[in-house]
């Protein structure tokens, strides 16, 4: 491959064609250990999950094949349907939600303030806040005679739920959990904002003096890119919660395996029961319906994100 | 910044703007504000009604009895975070600012392919692939110490080369190939030209990680066994679930969980919001 455009003299091409090839032999050492990474530690294992799902495979002892048995037994299992239910309502709920309220937030935030810089501080701190930490406070948050929300709530008229009893609330209580750190999708999409150039901003405040005409014929349309990327990120995170159900449900998924995820029934499978073979299905059931539903949104994603015409 | 319009807003405008927007940081701010309270009270107070906003007394006795329980070795399992952190954020920096300067500098025959391939592993949810990797530890005899948890951030991450390409990508091509008429190895080059152009792309790539292995839970849950070696975040778990009732303590281990990435992020913000606009799309 060339080395560069600017060939000077004639001694130039045979020493940039050998710099050329070092630098492609610097390029694969370079690349090396994260090759040898990639492979041990993420393309093996896929590989090897595949054939686990279609074994007896207890911790010792050599794997036993069995076709398609550990499929039936999860598919047979109640607990399996209840948590992939459980974990798609959370998916389709907080997802949307989450998004929304960050657009929302990012709109708010495009301007320059006195405050903008604590704002922006503040809505992204509970990201810094760990998934257990921050769980074990919403337990007591959401306390419905100490505490302080259903307080606030019935302040303002409500009738607020007992979040963690009443098996119709508490999945609530992980979609809370899980807005909380909505700052991080937030301050992706004031990035997004801020790239707007001026001169398209102003000449739309010329074109239309309605400002919800901008903000659904411009704004939106240039920062499609963040919210495929957002929706993305945002689906396949929240299919996999795992340690706010823990702390929240523990492994049985209180009250009422109503806030039973997907993740704490593999992981109740794989390290209680020590069934490898039904955990390692459960994984690829898992991995098939994230990966058809991203494959779905990239394909849409033709048809309703906007990119420039100078990608590179 | 573009949203300026030609009129100017009015005094009341911005003053319900102020409003509204420290109204929503107050509902941010409301559980660190209960946390901090609540580890400085105890039981009956955390649960008196009506709702006490303000601990009377500040039981600051909470504080040691948070680092002399045994079945909480606070102290140990801050110090474990801090060896796991730590070592993580290191071993990140070394071998993804490789990789990284490979992906985003160098070019080879199969780079593109194996830059989208780190990229497919980005989304790939890592529950396809916990399950092998953890009978291969088990198998090493290594279950129940930090090598797994630890020793494939050796290797890379593909989050992390993700982010440092973009800001490999941006060193002056001209000063390599410079350095390259001259004669310095290839290794020279990485070491010596680029990698001190990308000084602080690695700091805030460190700090990404610290945070992300500050909180993290997963792995630790199921490589350790042993409360001495826990990180703080599964310990703290641990604690909660046998003693669910003992409230104070676990507020005050969720404050000092949660107190130092807090106190981190503060003082290093700026780097983590260029950070953040590095891993959005462009």
């Amino acid at each position: 491959m060339p080395a560069g455009k600017n060939t000077v003299g004639a001694a130039m091409p045979r020493r940039q064609r050998r710099a050329g090839r070092g630098e492609a032999r610097a390029g694969v050492w370079f690349a090396l250990p994260w090759m040898i990474g990639l492979s041990v530690f993420t393309a093996i294992p896929l590989l090897l999950t595949f054939f686990i799902a279609h074994s007896r495979f207890q911790i010792t002892g050599a794997p036993k094949w069995v076709g398609m048995q550990n499929y039936e037994a999860i598919f047979a299992d109640p607990a399996f349907w209840t948590s992939a239910g459980n974990t798609f309502m959370f998916a389709a709920i907080s997802v949307p939600i989450k998004l929304l309220l960050a657009l929302g937030l990012a709109l708010l935030l495009n301007r320059v303030t006195a405050l903008s810089g604590f704002y922006r501080t503040v809505f992204y701190l509970p990201f810094l806040m760990p998934a257990v930490a921050g769980s074990i406070v919403f337990i007591l948050l959401l306390n419905p005679s100490a505490g302080p929300v259903n307080l606030m709530l019935s302040a303002i008229g409500l009738d607020p739920p007992d979040w963690l009893r009443d098996p119709k609330a508490a999945l609530w209580t992980l979609i809370l959990l899980n807005l909380w750190p909505l700052g991080v999708e937030t301050l992706v999409f004031l990035g997004g904002l801020q790239n707007i150039p001026k001169d398209v901003s102003e000449a739309a405040d010329l074109d239309s003096p309605k400002r919800w005409h901008k903000l659904v014929w411009i704004t939106i349309p240039l920062i499609t890119p963040m919210i495929l990327f957002n929706l993305v990120i945002g689906i396949i995170y929240s299919f996999q919660i795992f340690a706010q159900a823990l702390v929240i449900g523990g492994t049985t998924g209180r009250p009422a395996e109503a806030t039973l995820m997907y993740m704490v029934v593999l992981y109740r499978l794989a390290f209680r029961y020590f069934n490898m073979g039904q955990a390692a299905a459960m994984a690829v059931v898992l991995f098939a319906v994230v990966l058809l539903l991203t494959l779905l949104i990239f394909r849409t994603a033709r048809s309703w994100v906007y990119y420039e015409g100078d990608s590179r | 910044m573009s949203t300026r319009r030609t009129a100017p807003r009015r005094w009341w405008q911005n003053l319900m703007y102020h409003a509204l927007m420290l109204g929503f940081a107050g509902i941010f701010l409301l559980p660190f504000y209960w946390m901090a309270i609540s580890a400085f009270k105890n039981n009956a107070e955390i649960f008196a009604n009506p709702v006490q906003w303000f601990p009377m007394p500040f039981r600051w006795e909470n504080l040691g009895a948070l680092v002399s329980r045994d079945d909480f070795p606070f102290l140990r399992q801050f110090a474990n975070s801090v060896f796991y952190a730590g070592s993580v954020a290191l071993a990140v920096c070394f071998s993804c600012s490789l990789a990284a300067y490979s992906f985003g500098c160098l070019r080879w025959r199969g780079r593109n392919l194996v830059f989208g391939l780190t990229v497919c592993a980005l989304l790939l949810p890592g529950v396809v692939t916990f399950l092998p990797v953890y009978m291969g530890w088990t198998r090493l005899g290594l279950n129940g110490t930090y090598w797994p948890l630890i020793a494939p951030f050796l290797l890379g991450d593909a989050f992390y080369i993700f982010m440092l390409r973009q800001f490999f990508l941006g060193v002056p091509r001209e000063l390599m190939d410079a350095a390259r008429l001259d004669g310095a190895s290839e290794f020279r080059i990485w070491w010596q030209i680029v990698l001190p152009q990308v000084r602080t792309p690695l700091v805030i790539v460190g700090l990404f990680a610290i945070v992300y292995t500050w909180n993290e839970f997963f792995g630790p849950l199921i490589y350790l066994q042993d409360r001495e070696k826990f990180p703080l975040s599964l310990g703290l778990f641990t604690f909660r679930a046998a003693r669910a009732q003992e409230w104070s303590i676990s507020m005050m281990g969720a404050l000092f969980t949660a107190l130092p990435m807090v106190i981190l992020f503060l003082l290093t913000q700026r780097l983590f919001q260029r950070g953040l606009s590095s891993t959005g799309l462009k």
